[in-house]
């Protein structure tokens, strides 16, 4: 059983305030996943029911935010108690900003060209997919306060670097040779500029859980 | 502890009129009047004491503790919520979602914003959600209001059944792939010999022909393949009703399926004489499909060994033995998927469609059969395809069903042919 605090409305507000963030955590994955979905298959429809949903996102977040402020000011929270509302009102932040990139490749779907014999597009997947498994586990760290989970995210972030990086190069190599495609290609550049943004958020978001749960940062040995 | 007060009437009114003849027959007043107010006193004091309702020492009702009891070892996860928060989690929530679940906003459990939509309300209902542990599965979740303000929710994992859809799709998806890969290089061949036919000299343009018919060949064995899944796929769930002598009918089949060239590897046992209820044509693509895989996949040279016995179970069980490299175990599961091949460059080097076993499988399935494929790496593969026996319901049906399958031949000697018993 979970260690219960004297004042029982100070559990519950952990409580909700956690809940809040895995709220919004599950509202970023499911943009995330379904702006790639409606990229691929050029389902502007539920882009826009992507980009219009990301509304509920920042409300979130504003409610995190005076929540996190509430418990602060009312209860004053000590040690892994304010690690936890400190970690919590970053990680608000950030998870928004995730959703927002997300926002951002749903609003791009209308603009590539030729979808079905574009090629470039068939690169993006790979890439996505692990983008979006980083916020998936990140997610689940943060649910059961793992460690160990967090600081594989962060060591899975390289791959997608790496998969930005092929997939940069393979573009501009694209756009040399097909002038024409340049404008559908400069903004699958700037999809795959997103996700690998995304990945790098999912890092932060994992070293703040890391943070939250040991009260160290993990070694920053990348960057 | 205010119960409202309910004077004993009739009581009172007696003590009042007793009280009035005392003082009426000459007892002096104030007498009269204490005996009266001690009278209606003592009414007041004996009223009977409303029946206390005592707390039941064995509660009829469920404690948390039953409740706690009953749930846990349910096959599938649960979650009692109350107000948002996982007040308990049975064994097998526990386990998919983490010990970490208990005391926790159940959004931190769940958080797909349908499931979240589906906490929220207060009614029965349900979601179907992406990602709840690994990012790919779907389970149903359903919740089961007790009251106000607490829940049961369910899971259910539906991740097998979208797999089904994602393999259709897949399919698809691979099928064409197939296709294409030998149609670009038929393509590809041919355009180099219209555009530049001086530059080719008469030993090249013959390779290139060679390999546009090789290519083309494999095409229309893809195709045929295709279509023969298909057929074997739509008609799955009738069974068929003909009897068919399995003896015979494996014999001829291995015999075609090996070719003339490679016949003399080919070996049949039969113990006993075996009917089936089957489909001819079906029962012998079977045999040619596992046959010339046994050969493919078998070291060069090595025997190939059909064997039809009676199973412990009484059915007519048909092995196929090899003598290969073996399979690895990790591939075995999924040999019968289409298009799965354990080593693509080598099987599309042999002339393999990919398709052979998963039409193998689709057969068996038609025929209520059961197969089996065991494997040890270095050693060879076994192929076992177990069919229940026809038993004719008089004996002279026998020789009638016999004839009816042997169509063009009506040599009847099980063992005859090439293929001498290895015994």
């Amino acid at each position: 059983m979970i260690s219960e605090h004297t004042v029982k409305a100070f559990d519950e507000d952990i409580t909700r305030l956690r809940g809040l963030i895995t709220e919004m955590g599950g509202l970023a994955e499911t943009a995330l996943e379904g702006a790639l979905d409606a990229l691929i298959r050029g389902d502007e429809v539920l882009a826009e029911r992507i980009v219009a949903d990301d509304r509920k996102l920042d409300t979130l977040e504003i409610e995190v935010d005076r929540l996190a402020v509430k418990i602060i000011a009312l209860r004053a929270p000590m040690a892994d108690d304010l690690r936890e509302v400190i970690a919590a009102l970053k990680i608000a932040g950030v998870v928004e900003r995730i959703g927002d990139y997300a926002k951002n490749i749903a609003k791009r779907v209308g603009q590539i060209e030729g979808r079905t014999r574009f090629e470039p597009l068939t690169l993006l997947p790979a890439m996505a997919d692990l983008a979006a498994e980083m916020v998936h586990d990140v997610l689940t760290a943060y649910a059961a306060r793992d460690p160990a989970l967090a600081r594989e995210v962060i060591a899975s972030d390289k791959k997608v670097d790496a998969f930005y990086n092929s997939i940069f190069r393979n573009l501009v190599s694209h756009m040399v040779e097909n002038p024409a495609t340049i404008s559908s290609a400069a903004q699958l550049l700037f999809v795959a500029r997103n996700i690998e943004r995304i990945g790098d958020h999912a890092t932060n978001v994992a070293e703040m859980v890391y943070f939250a749960a040991t009260g160290s940062y993990p070694l920053d040995d990348d960057s | 502890m205010h119960k409202p007060l309910v004077l004993p009437w009739a009581g009172l009114m007696i003590a009042a009129a007793s009280a009035i003849l005392i003082a009426l027959s000459g007892i002096p007043v104030p007498y009269a009047l204490a005996i009266w107010l001690v009278w209606s006193l003592t009414l007041l004091i004996s009223q009977p004491h409303e029946p206390i309702v005592e707390s039941d020492p064995r509660p009829e009702g469920l404690s948390r503790e039953s409740l706690i009891g009953m749930i846990e070892n349910a096959h599938s996860p649960l979650l009692l919520v109350d107000r948002k928060r996982v007040l308990i989690a049975n064994a097998s929530a526990r386990a998919l979602l983490g010990e970490h679940v208990v005391g926790q906003d159940v959004r931190v459990a769940i958080r797909h914003p349908r499931a979240i939509a589906l906490m929220d309300s207060d009614t029965h209902g349900e979601a179907i959600v992406t990602g709840l542990v690994r990012r790919k599965d779907v389970y149903r979740v359903s919740r089961y209001a007790i009251d106000d303000h607490t829940a049961v929710i369910e899971l259910i994992s539906k991740t097998a059944e979208s797999d089904v859809s994602r393999a259709h799709t897949d399919f698809v998806a691979n099928a064409s792939h197939e296709l294409r890969t030998p149609l670009s290089s038929i393509i590809g061949y041919v355009e180099t010999l219209s555009e530049h036919p001086e530059d080719i000299d008469e030993a090249t343009a013959r390779k290139f022909l060679d390999t546009i018919h090789r290519e083309a060949q494999r095409l229309q064995n893809l195709v045929s393949d295709l279509m023969s899944l298909s057929r074997v796929e739509a008609e799955k769930h009738d069974r068929p009703d003909a009897p068919v002598d399995l003896n015979h009918l494996v014999e001829r089949a291995a015999r075609e399926g090996a070719g003339a060239n490679r016949s003399e590897r080919v070996t049949f046992e039969a113990e006993g004489q075996f009917e089936v209820l089957g489909d001819t044509q079906q029962l012998e693509q079977l045999v040619r499909n596992l046959v010339d895989n046994a050969l493919k996949y078998g070291r060069p040279d090595s025997p190939v060994v059909l064997r039809l016995t009676e199973s412990a179970l009484g059915e007519a069980k048909l092995e196929v033995v090899d003598q290969g490299e073996g399979i690895e175990p990790e591939h075995l599961p999924h040999l019968t998927r289409r298009f799965y091949r354990t080593d693509p460059g080598r099987s599309r080097m042999s002339g393999g469609t990919g398709l052979g076993l998963a039409i193998v499988k689709h057969i068996v399935e038609r025929h209520h059969g059961r197969l089996d494929i065991e494997s040890e790496v270095g050693q060879g593969t076994t192929v076992t395809v177990r069919i229940p026996q026809y038993h004719a319901p008089g004996a002279t049906e026998d020789t009638q069903a016999a004839e009816e399958t042997s169509s063009d031949r009506v040599t009847q000697v099980p063992q005859s042919g090439e293929a001498p018993p290895a015994t």
